[in-house]
């Protein structure tokens, strides 16, 4: 069901673990929909230094947070933000259909991550120019939309 | 360790199918020699059914499998009682063969009541005669569920409905060659089973119906089954199902008791694990099934880690399945989502030895704490990981 890049990433999770005291946390979903997904970030001169992760959720949430940190480590704030949750996915070498949710709850953690660091430096939160989610996490219905 | 999503087909069972194929192919309607062979084996195949649920041979008709029967009792008395009235009582727990039938005999207008069940999974027999009406004409509820294992208090349930003269239903899907059923001692009217959970081949099923019960038809054509479900007989099916459920019948004084043995020893072992708990009733409870939910960890992400350990098992959390939504079983039992979500179910069958028992008692904690460690819900005192 999973491609090998998924098993190895689930099996030996990258920068996986606690950050003390992080320049910007994201945190997103909900235990009730069986996934969150936190991603830690330190920060120098706009450049992401040191990144960590934890997860609760199936193997494809946890491998996509692995790669996730893999791209995003020693990236420009603005080039992590661009990370589409599609480049996570094809990283992977792809991911079933069911848990492409899985490549965006990484993206939507990123994007925590910096405006929380942004909010902490008192600049203005970052707006998603290239797509509008919406997310119903009851349903657990996802759609991105090309805005 | 996922015998109740499937099992083998035996050895004997093939066996005795076999003939069926290509030498004894007749069609057990035609009228010439080689037909009658298969007319002969359709009913012995009745015979041993018959005997092997204690009822007579005329009430067993034969299905393609489990879900067919659930639709088949479930519909054909509410159609035949349309006149009577058009309430239905089933339960929260029941397998989708039956919730999805009721849900969709709602929407062309029957009134369904589907009952709560305690923390145990267990149907209150009480609330189940509160719950009947006028107009009830149908009462379903399932012998022994699929997931967690309880077993159902059929006998007061059989009551109930015999007292007030309603028909009363029951899947028997994973109880039947489990676990002793006897329909002379019991008021069950109809009873669903399906040979693919007791060795036997897919796509084979039958339906007891108590002689004097009225139902319609499922299947609409040929004068087959005594003219109630139409369709030339699966023969080697039929044969299959027959010969599997006579020998889970005979062998299960021993195999239930060896098999409960090895269900209490796994059960024991993994409530070692800090933050487990049992789902489902601790006694009545299917010789083979164990169900737990560790905490702070997700049952895909369990799977995934088990499989890769050479140990096949399932779980009640959305993200094993499409609906994204976590085993309505475990809701009804109270657990919350986040809970539901960290389900394991491991069912034991005649494969499984002492040794398969200690191989996931030895291999389980690791994977429990491997993911406890990758999880931000995980308390501290259980945190590892590499931390920054």
């Amino acid at each position: 069901m999973y491609s090998e890049t998924v098993m190895d990433h689930f099996q030996n999770p990258r920068n996986l673990g606690e950050m003390k005291e992080p320049d910007g946390i994201g945190e997103v979903g909900n235990p009730s929909c069986g996934d969150i997904m936190k991603i830690m970030i330190r920060v120098e001169d706009d450049v992401i230094v040191d990144v960590r992760f934890k997860t609760f959720g199936c193997a494809a949430a946890i491998a996509s947070s692995s790669i996730a940190t893999e791209l995003i480590k020693g990236k420009t704030l603005e080039q992590a933000w661009n990370l589409s949750n599609k480049e996570v996915a094809e990283a992977l070498g792809g991911l079933p259909p069911e848990k492409l949710h899985c490549s965006l709850l990484a993206e939507q953690a990123i994007h925590k991550a910096i405006n929380d660091f942004r909010a902490k430096n008192d600049q203005e939160p970052w707006e998603d120019s290239k797509k509008s989610i919406e997310k119903d996490y009851m349903n657990h219905e996802i759609s991105v939309k090309d805005a | 360790m996922d015998h109740a999503a499937t099992t083998p087909t035996r050895t004997e069972v093939t066996e005795a199918m076999l003939p069926y194929m290509a030498t004894h192919f007749g069609n057990p309607s035609s009228l010439y020699s080689i037909a009658s062979d298969s007319r002969e084996a359709v009913e012995e195949a009745r015979e041993k059914v018959a005997g092997a649920l204690n009822s007579e041979p005329s009430e067993i008709f034969f299905t393609s499998g489990g879900t067919e029967s659930d639709n088949w009792a479930i519909k054909g008395v509410a159609f035949a009682n349309r006149n009577k009235g058009n309430h239905i009582i089933t339960s929260t727990i029941e397998h989708h063969a039956v919730l999805h039938t009721c849900e969709w005999l709602e929407k062309v207008g029957f009134s369904v009541t589907y009952l709560p069940v305690d923390s145990y999974g267990m149907v209150n027999p009480g609330e189940l005669e509160d719950a009947i009406r006028e107009d009830t004409i149908l009462i379903s509820i399932m012998y022994a569920n699929n997931e967690i294992g309880t077993i159902q208090p059929v006998r007061e349930i059989g009551n109930v409905a015999s007292e007030h003269g309603i028909p009363f239903h029951c899947d028997a899907v994973q109880a039947t060659g489990h676990i002793p059923v006897d329909l002379k001692e019991t008021n069950i009217d109809l009873f669903s089973i399906s040979g693919h959970k007791f060795h036997g081949p897919k796509g084979t099923g039958a339906l007891y119906i108590r002689k004097g019960v009225r139902l319609d038809p499922l299947m609409h054509g040929g004068a087959q089954e005594a003219r109630k479900r139409a369709g030339t007989e699966n023969v080697p099916g039929i044969v299959g199902l027959a010969k599997a459920l006579e020998l889970a019948v005979k062998e299960m004084p021993q195999s239930s008791g060896r098999i409960s043995a090895l269900r209490d020893r796994m059960i024991s072992g993994i409530l070692e694990i800090p933050y487990s708990r049992l789902n489902g009733h601790p006694t009545e409870r299917l010789p083979n099934n164990v169900n737990v939910a560790f905490e702070f960890i997700e049952g895909e992400s369990i799977l995934v880690m088990l499989n890769s350990n050479g140990i096949c098992a399932s779980t009640g959390s959305a993200c094993s399945s499409s609906s994204h939504q976590p085993s309505h079983v475990l809701t009804a039992c109270g657990i919350p989502p986040e809970k539901a979500h960290g389900s394991l179910r491991l069912t034991l069958g005649d494969g499984n030895s002492d040794g398969d028992v200690d191989y996931v008692i030895e291999t389980l904690p690791g994977i429990v704490k491997r993911l406890r460690e990758i999880s931000p819900l995980t308390p501290k005192e259980l945190q590892g990981g590499d931390n920054v």
